[in-house]
């Protein structure tokens, strides 16, 4: 019997193939059940125009009943973007991605979540406890216990 | 929230030190109830000064007082056992908070709690469907066995509103198919579309299936320890009642049995959230604190320790009426009982803090101050835990292997102190004080260098007693099993019977009681004032002191048969002196703190200020 996490996934996989992602949104790398990369653009007038950056998600079996680990990918050409709900080790502050993740929720809208996150930033910033934050963060945000300051995420 | 650690950790963590039972200082806290009426125990015939009044409830017993409380708002409010025990949780169990608020708008009061749907409509029952998106716009759902069965069917209301995208609102997944609406459901979780496919819906009408359903509750209470769980479909507030967990955590009576590891894990689950619940009442009440030992889900009542204000003359320490680890409800015979002793402590900890240990005699305020202390020098102070130290005439090397202070070295044969490395035999008399702090040298001292030495001198004199007692105690504790061993055989091999040979233990439980005493005189000393309570107070350390070494060197004294009775006598006067001796501090400290008679050299909470700051 297959893990739910993988009978979900592979339904949304094929429903991404065939119908394609929204606009600005792109699957980079599905090779497995565990983790997947997308490209994110932010489409029309924003402070992030022409800017790329790369996602990466990570399942657990309990997908989707628990959450995915989504961060943005940091590398020696790849950047987070500059946001006040982005640390620059990729981890992301977004109440989606903990306390108001919901199951029906997958993969693609919680791509389009963060694209309009960054779409509606009016002031590109670091969270102010950026610093601390990246010296002590987990690898995995899951294990962090973010505190949702702002419910516009 | 349940961070339940171990009782004797309490370097590691200073976060701990926030305490959870006075972090909530507003009206949010339910008022004091006394819940003396219902749990009378027989009035103890003479209480000492150094103990607290409490009782002990069983889970089952807070469970009485939350439904006295849930039957109260229901008869007032004219609601639901559900509803209303929803309402309390939202409200911190607070009833006149939640009477004044319901009866001022009863449907915010009720919309906020998850109890019902917002005046305008559930959410849309079907989710969310991407904008781009063709399929299917009717919501197709299925009553089912176990939704008939909970009464929560799909009602007849109908989602005529069709769901408004915002650029900001993530879509959920399409539907994969549109075959006839009326007979297909697709379980938007899992995916699953089986014909008979047996699904679960709140009163918003969102369905899921029951599998999906009993993985989501189960994550939520073990994973997240959440005792409000909200529906699954995105952005729906509505909390799903105590009943609709209860059916889908628990199979139905007479049901076939199905997948037992999923069955027991979902059982588990069950159990799991009817204690969180009872966690949140208790941790709502200032009246009640739950017993912090790993799994023991027992509370101990204590309204005399609910305020901030007596902790500055009482040390609560309470115990919950259990002990050692694992199921509470376990009757334990008499025999075992005796042979728990040092395996299975008793739940004791402090109502008043977070430290899970007897700290008597000394107040919360200063027992904190005093670990953190500890913990933020940790480094400065390590080297004092060493086991190895040099004997002061001959510089040989000597280990310490027992709880006993007295060392012998074996090449010279010079008897000296481990704490303080002087001469054993001015130790107990009026004017050697290994106890006491000369503080001479702190006077003297002018520049700034010899002041900072002086002050660390000052702190690793009382680090080092702290530390020594703590250490000693554990190691009287190993010593003690290598003995019991050799006292089983005995009662083999001689006449002894087997209460005979518990003589032992029996002291060398008083000896551990009592370090942990010396252990916080000294955290106590290091902050008070110096002056004539001082020094009586360092008088009846210094005399406790005494008496625990001279016990724990019988203790260490070696046993043959035929030494037995007169090494049971010794042991025995010296227990019920050292038993004396103990009381002695823990009351007169206790008194102290009634009569006001003690002055700290550091700014301690409810006390005045200290007229000279030594630190
Ligand atoms: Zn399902
Ligand atoms: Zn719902
Ligand atoms: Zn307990
Ligand atoms: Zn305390
Ligand atoms: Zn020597
Ligand atoms: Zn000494």
């Amino acid at each position: 019997m297959t893990s739910i996490s993988v009978r979900r996934l592979q339904k949304e996989l094929t429903e991404i193939q065939n119908e394609g992602c929204p606009v600005g949104i792109n699957l980079l790398k599905a090779d497995d059940f565990q983790t997947w990369f997308f490209t994110l653009e932010v489409m029309g007038d924003s402070l992030y125009q022409g800017e790329a950056y790369t996602l990466m998600f990570r399942f657990e079996p309990q997908y989707p009943i628990s959450s995915p680990a989504v961060q943005f990918v940091v590398s020696h050409d790849k950047q987070a973007p500059i946001h006040p709900h982005v640390y620059s080790n990729g981890h992301i502050c977004a109440s989606i991605l903990g306390s108001e993740w919901s199951p029906v929720l997958s993969v693609v809208a919680v791509c389009v979540t963060l694209q309009s996150m960054l779409a509606s930033c009016k002031k590109k910033e670091r969270p102010p406890d950026n610093d601390r934050y990246v010296r002590t963060a987990p690898d995995n945000p899951k294990k962090t216990v973010f505190h949702y300051d702002d419910d516009t995420v | 929230m349940s961070d339940m650690s171990d009782d004797n950790d309490y370097y590691s963590d200073e976060d701990m030190f926030d305490g959870t039972q006075d972090e909530d200082e507003s009206g949010d806290e339910m008022e004091l109830d006394n819940f003396g009426d219902d749990f009378k125990v027989p009035a103890k015939d003479k209480k000492k000064s150094y103990e607290v009044d409490y009782d002990s409830l069983s889970q089952q017993a807070v469970e009485k007082l939350m439904a006295r409380d849930i039957n109260h708002i229901c008869s007032i409010l004219g609601v639901e056992v559900d509803t209303a025990s929803l309402l309390l949780r939202d409200q911190k169990w607070n009833k006149e908070k939640l009477i004044e608020k319901y009866m001022d708008n009863p449907t915010k009061v009720s919309v906020d709690a998850g109890a019902t749907l917002p005046e305008t409509g559930p959410p849309p029952p079907a989710p969310l469907r991407n904008s781009t998106s063709s399929s299917s716009q009717s919501s197709n759902r299925r009553t089912t066995r176990g939704s008939k069965m909970l009464g929560l069917g799909p009602k007849t209301k109908s989602p005529t509103s069709s769901p408004t995208i915002s650029h900001h609102v993530p879509q959920s997944l399409k539907r994969a198919s549109s075959k006839k609406a009326e007979d297909f459901f697709v379980c938007q979780i899992c995916f699953n579309d089986a014909p008979n496919l047996q699904t679960l819906a709140l009163d918003c009408d969102h369905a899921f299936c029951t599998e999906c359903w009993g993985d989501y509750i189960v994550s939520k209470i073990k994973e997240e320890s959440e005792h409000s769980i909200r529906c699954m479909a995105e952005g729906c507030a509505l909390v799903a009642p105590d009943h609709f967990i209860r059916d889908t955590l628990l199979p139905a009576p007479g049901a076939p049995v199905g997948d037992v590891e999923r069955e027991s894990q979902n059982i588990a689950a069950w159990t799991r959230f009817q204690e969180l619940i009872v966690r949140h009442f208790v941790g709502c009440n200032r009246n009640l604190k739950f017993c912090p030992y790993p799994s023991c889900t027992n509370t101990v009542s204590c309204p005399s320790a609910a305020s901030k204000a007596s902790l500055a003359s009482t040390v609560p320490i309470v115990s919950c009426g259990a002990r050692g680890i694992g199921p509470q409800d376990q009757e334990i015979s008499k025999s075992q009982q005796l042979g728990f002793g040092l395996q299975g402590k008793e739940h004791r900890f402090c109502f008043g803090c977070p430290i899970e240990s007897d700290h008597r005699p000394v107040i919360c305020a200063v027992s904190k101050m005093w670990l953190k202390k500890c913990a933020d020098d940790s480094e400065t102070a390590n080297w004092i835990k060493s086991n190895t130290k040099e004997c002061p005439i001959c510089q040989s090397t000597i280990e310490k292997n027992g709880g006993c202070n007295h060392m012998t070295c074996k090449k010279c044969k010079n008897e000296f102190c481990w704490v303080c490395m002087g001469p054993w035999s001015e130790h107990g008399t009026a004017w050697y004080s290994c106890n006491r702090f000369d503080e001479k040298a702190g006077v003297d001292a002018r520049d700034a260098q010899s002041k900072s030495r002086a002050s660390l001198e000052r702190y690793l004199h009382y680090y080092n007693r702290w530390a020594n007692h703590e250490q000693s105690a554990k190691l009287s504790v190993d010593l003690y099993a290598k003995t019991e061993k050799k006292m089983e055989d005995m009662q083999i091999t001689s006449a002894l019977t087997w209460i005979e040979v518990q003589f032992m233990k029996k002291a060398v439980e008083e000896v551990e009681k009592c370090r942990t005493t010396l252990k916080w005189t000294y955290s106590m000393a290091y902050y008070l004032a110096k002056g004539n309570e001082k020094e009586l107070f360092e008088d009846n350390q210094r005399d406790l002191e005494k008496a625990v070494e001279d016990l724990s060197e019988l203790l260490e004294s070696p046993i043959e048969p035929d030494t037995i009775p007169t090494l049971r006598q010794s042991v025995t006067n010296k227990t019920v002196y050292v038993q004396k001796r103990n009381e002695i501090v823990l009351e007169d400290t206790a008194n102290g703190f009634l009569e006001g008679r003690w002055k700290w050299n550091v700014a301690v909470d409810g006390f005045d200020d200290p007229e000279e700051t030594v630190l």
